[in-house]
């Protein structure tokens, strides 16, 4: 469970932003809706504890995330959130299957080869485990960037534009993984968008 | 998966340019560790071919050639001393040992070496074969000399006059190898010793075939080349060498000090050598550390993914850190590799036997080259690990 309260930020004292209190149920689907530029992806940023707001607090499963060291705020979110980008972005000198060993092992938990095995199976891209991110399709690595997000069953997924850069079928098949696998981790789903093949999917929305 | 084999595999994606950090480095490193390795070798083997003599006397001239020849056996002496002065040298209470040299004479370039049985005692020879020289024409041979001559115990060779050449062969009297010297990892490995008057015999020869009716051979008029001494109490230090520089004809010089001064003046060339490696290391740092910060511009991103999994700003850190030591640390042992390869390598091909070099001496100083090899790397890579430290991963991730 997310829940915000009071969260104001601003950039260099310009572009003050402010959130509405925001409660997040902890299997729910949530739509993050706005324009571009509105602050969608700073707030994601300020609910995943990578960037401190100037006013607020973000409770995770009720954890005062900014009242962590920003080591433990580090090992926090490797545990408890998984992230997905407009564009997937994997290290490119390791292979797929080290990609999800160190998300693994980042977050301070033990390399479970079973897991990463059970996950790309779940996502049908087992076969490429041993492969390097650039041997692989934008389609098939924003897959493995799922995977990564749910390798160590988060308490939410925060997914910032992840179909935008996807063709209509791509961003279906997508879509539907990303809502699977929450189902399937027992995660809470954050997806923000401004992509209107998304928005008949989910009901509720958080607007900024 | 850990730091380190994240660190190794962000390496092996960029072979080329980790191949180019590690061989500067590595050339940098292997001056550095050759010019320790030969200089401490040659100062070793210098040392020990002066160990235990104090003080040459011979006739006057430079100091450094009279111990370059007495001692060391590569330059020309600087003439004779008469032998009665010599004699009563010997015989000065401040005087514990004095081993007469006469020289002049070489066998295929191997030195022939006058002397009496004090030599034996002053470079505490041993037998491998045979005996000692004991009459006139026997020799006892140095094992460099009859490994390279092929000699044996029994077999005959013919000295040649001058120190080098075998041009000019004396004809007529034979020399009778008598014993070979065990390896004494010195000078004397080289040497063909025999006894004084045999040399004498051999340029005798010369004399009675240009003007037979004068020789009449007086031992007052008897040269030799110089006079090795030890001391009897090192007190005498001082006293000896001013009493034969000042009261006689002859000069008095000291081993040590003369080496020293030979060194001094080696060592503005090691010097030179020294700075130059410094120099490639210096490159190699600011190599290492362009290679580091520009791949960082790359790897910004995924620095940032690494953070959002979980990753400490310290991991990070570590992670950059640790690039520049693995390059910098492989660079180093593979330079000093190549040290110990390149000196085993000029080994084989050195011909001068006075100072053969080894590539299997290990020294302690060779620790610390691979100690600051490791610091460069740390120097090079801090920067850009500071940097990786502070990024601010919202607004890279932001930008994408």
């Amino acid at each position: 469970m997310i829940r915000t309260e009071s969260i104001t930020h601003s950039y260099r004292g310009q572009n003050f932003l402010q959130f509405k209190d925001w409660t997040i149920g902890s299997t729910e689907n949530w739509l993050l809706l706005g324009a571009s530029g509105s602050g969608k992806t700073t707030l994601i940023h300020i609910l995943t504890g990578l960037l401190r707001p100037e006013g607020g607090k973000v409770f995770i499963n009720d954890t005062d995330i900014y009242s962590l060291s920003q080591k433990n705020l580090d090992t926090f979110r490797g545990q408890q959130i998984g992230l997905i980008f407009q564009t997937p972005h994997m290290i490119k000198s390791l292979t797929i299957r080290d990609n999800l060993k160190i998300a693994q092992s980042f977050a301070g938990l033990p390399v479970d080869n079973k897991r990463i095995d059970e996950v790309l199976e779940t996502l049908g891209i087992q076969e490429k485990s041993t492969r390097y991110p650039y041997e692989l399709s934008q389609g098939q690595l924003q897959r493995v960037s799922i995977a990564r997000a749910v390798i160590n069953k988060p308490a939410a997924i925060l997914a910032d534009e992840p179909t935008s850069s996807l063709d209509d079928k791509n961003a279906a098949i997508v879509l539907n993984l990303l809502i699977s696998q929450s189902v399937l981790n027992g995660s809470a789903l954050i997806i923000s968008t401004h992509d209107k093949r998304v928005k008949e999917e989910f009901t509720k929305q958080y607007l900024v | 998966m850990n730091v380190f084999s994240i660190s190794w595999n962000s390496l092996k994606a960029s072979k080329l340019t980790a191949f180019l950090n590690i061989l500067l480095i590595s050339f940098g490193t292997g001056i550095l560790s050759i010019l320790l390795l030969a200089s401490y070798q040659v100062e070793q083997k210098l040392e020990n071919n002066a160990r235990d003599i104090d003080l040459v006397v011979g006739a006057k001239g430079s100091p450094l050639q009279l111990i370059l020849s007495s001692i060391f056996y590569i330059d020309f002496p600087t003439g004779n001393i008469p032998l009665k002065d010599a004699e009563l040298l010997a015989s000065n209470r401040m005087v514990r040992r004095a081993v007469p040299l006469a020289l002049g004479d070489n066998y295929n370039g191997f030195r022939i070496v006058g002397t009496d049985t004090n030599f034996i005692g002053l470079y505490k020879l041993k037998l491998s074969g045979g005996k000692f020289w004991k009459e006139d024409f026997e020799v006892t041979i140095g094992s460099n000399v009859a490994e390279k001559q092929k000699l044996n115990v029994g077999d005959e060779i013919y000295g040649a006059h001058g120190l080098a050449s075998s041009d000019d062969t004396h004809g007529n009297n034979v020399y009778l190898v008598s014993g070979i010297l065990e390896p004494q990892g010195n000078v004397t490995d080289n040497l063909v010793l025999t006894n004084i008057s045999s040399v004498w015999k051999m340029h005798e020869e010369k004399h009675l075939v240009s003007n037979s009716s004068e020789i009449q051979p007086d031992l007052q008029e008897k040269e030799i080349t110089s006079l090795l001494i030890q001391y009897n109490s090192p007190t005498s230090i001082v006293m000896f060498p001013m009493m034969v520089n000042k009261s006689t004809n002859m000069q008095a010089a000291s081993p040590a000090k003369e080496t020293a001064r030979l060194f001094s003046l080696i060592g503005v060339g090691v010097d030179t050598l020294k700075w130059f490696a410094i120099l490639i290391m210096s490159i190699s740092a600011i190599s290492v550390f362009i290679g580091l910060y520009n791949s960082l511009k790359e790897r910004k991103y995924d620095l940032a993914i690494m953070r959002t999994m979980g990753a400490s700003r310290f991991k990070l850190f570590l992670i950059v850190l640790l690039e520049g030591i693995i390059l910098t640390t492989i660079g180093s042992l593979a330079g000093m590799l190549l040290a110990h390869l390149g000196l085993h390598l000029i080994a084989q091909y050195q011909d001068s036997t006075q100072a053969k070099l080894s590539g299997t001496v290990f020294l302690r100083a060779e620790l610390s080259i691979l100690i600051v090899g490791l610091g460069i790397g740390m120097i090079a890579s801090l920067i850009p690990a500071i940097q990786a430290y502070r990024s601010d991963i919202s607004k890279i991730l932001s930008k994408n």
